[in-house]
């Protein structure tokens, strides 16, 4: 592939994440509505109750977003205990990120190091101008220079594409409706506005059940979407971070060390795993959860990378 | 009624043309960004020279050939940047890093040498410095090729021309050893 073909790969990305970003915004205002409206109308018994929250999803929606937009990378960050590295500390670390910004005509993001020993990665923010790369103190003492900078090369491909953006706003959305559903259901279950319903006939029952399977399905419609983005642009950023260091043997043998090591990163929960980049969570995937592997089989990624040299 | 069809034709014609030259602007202004990258880093490794001549001479003060002859590689360097094509500029710094080569060769004869922090540290910031050169001259390169390929390409070609667009001369460090093919990837 040529310098001209990746460039044209990485701009035609660019606007496909910027679409993705609006949908997933339109999207979740959507859910929020719905859920909104059911739980309304549920508990009030008319059709008005639903509408009436309906301001409230909205406005809801909208900070929801802004905030995941604006401060999300900072939640992540503390989240996973990552302390923003000290000037002059880890030169090896800091020149391979300024090398491989220039690489790529960025701006260097920050740096961040979490104190754990399983080696991972994630690159997090809502553009290049405010993106935030993470490692773990695992990967400092675990990986030589060309392995460091494939694994670096790989989160600065996630940042340049903005995934960054897109996976942002899919953890903590995510996260939210997960969150609205699980709230929606509980209060469902321990009665609410059964009484009320009674007074109508037929309807209350349909919209009892509507709730719900709104309130089963939303999460897992969530996460399906959160899979499914996330899978495909793992493989297109090792594909990318290898044409930018030349060596893809470099992030593959760094892969091959991540996959033998079975340590859990304590930090990384089940919202924030799709950001690194390897499952850091270890769990062994049964068959019907590969559906919702959010990473390629690791063996499949070093497998690709073999065959580009 | 015809005279609408050759305004519209018109209206297309000029919008058709504006995007292009716009676009052309766009693709040589990142021609031009990522010149001014490499320029960055080639600038910060004439600084650490003196710097690197001054340790290594504390302790090798004989080989003064070795010296002079990074000393005159930057100089020579430094005035191809002022008034050079890239292509005379990519030679003088070619010279520039054999003759830092040479510098390292001669360091490695010196075991106190190496253990001294200010020239560990010193190595590390030209090896970081000659990496983000190879990066930046491959993005650059890259950006000379879109640039290139959109004024080669029919129709921009003939508006190129009309607007005075030159085709940018790539940016080539004959350097085999720290140059790595692109691997072959595909998307299947």
């Amino acid at each position: 592939m040529s310098v001209s073909q990746q460039h044209l790969n990485i701009y035609s990305a660019i606007s496909a994440n910027r679409w993705r970003t609006v949908a997933l915004i339109v999207g979740f205002t959507v859910v929020v509505c719905l859920v909104a409206f059911v739980f309304g109308d549920y508990f009030s018994g008319s059709t008005n109750g639903g509408l009436a929250l309906m301001p409230v999803a909205i406005g809801f929606s909208m900070v929801s977003s802004f905030a995941s937009y604006f401060a999300g990378d900072k939640l992540v960050l503390a989240q996973s205990h990552a302390q923003e590295l000290a000037p002059g500390a880890e030169t090896q670390l800091r020149n391979v990120v300024e090398t491989l910004a220039v690489g790529l005509g960025i701006d260097p993001p920050k740096i961040y190091v979490i104190e754990d020993s399983a080696p991972n990665a994630f690159a997090t923010g809502r553009d290049p101008k405010h993106a935030s790369i993470a490692v773990t103190r695992g990967l400092l003492d675990k990986m030589d220079r060309t392995e460091l900078e494939g694994v670096l090369a790989h989160e600065m491909s996630h940042v340049v594409n903005r995934d960054i953006r897109v996976m942002l706003l899919i953890t903590v959305l995510v996260g939210t409706i997960a969150l609205l559903s699980d709230w929606m259901l509980r209060s469902m279950w321990w009665g609410g506005g059964r009484g009320s319903r009674r007074d109508r006939s037929g309807g209350g029952a349909i919209i009892a059940v509507v709730a719900i399977v709104l309130a089963i399905l939303t999460p897992i419609i969530a996460q399906i979407i959160q899979f499914a983005v996330s899978r495909q642009r793992e493989y297109l950023a090792d594909a990318s971070g290898a044409l930018l260091t030349r060596y893809p043997e470099g992030l593959a043998s760094a892969l091959r060390k991540i996959a033998a090591d079975t340590e859990p990163l304590e930090v990384a929960n089940k919202a924030t795993a799709p950001l690194y980049i390897a499952n850091p969570l270890h769990d062994d995937p049964k068959f019907f959860d590969r559906l919702f592997d959010t990473h390629p089989p690791i063996q499949e990624r070093i497998k690709r990378l073999e065959a580009m040299e | 009624m015809e005279i609408w069809i050759v305004l519209a034709v018109i209206v297309v014609i000029g919008l058709f043309l504006v995007a292009t030259y716009n676009r052309l602007v766009t693709l040589r202004q990142r021609v031009r960004e990522a010149w001014s990258d490499i320029d960055v880093q080639l600038k910060r490794r004439y600084d650490l020279i003196p710097n690197l001549v001054a340790t290594v001479k504390g302790y090798a003060a004989h080989e003064a050939g070795v010296f002079d002859r990074v000393t005159q590689a930057r100089a020579n360097a430094i005035a191809a940047g002022q008034t050079g094509s890239p292509e005379q500029r990519a030679q003088a710094e070619n010279v520039l890093t054999g003759a830092l080569r040479s510098v390292f060769a001669v360091a490695e004869n010196y075991p106190q040498l190496q253990a001294v922090q200010e020239f560990k540290d010193l190595s590390e910031n030209l090896t970081a410095t000659e990496d983000k050169i190879a990066f930046a001259r491959r993005f650059y390169n890259g950006n000379v090729r879109d640039y290139n390929t959109a004024l080669q390409t029919f129709p921009t070609n003939v508006l190129a021309g009309m607007f005075g667009f030159t085709a940018e001369q790539y940016f080539e460090l004959a350097d085999a050893a720290t140059e790595r093919e692109a691997p072959k990837v595909s998307f299947s």
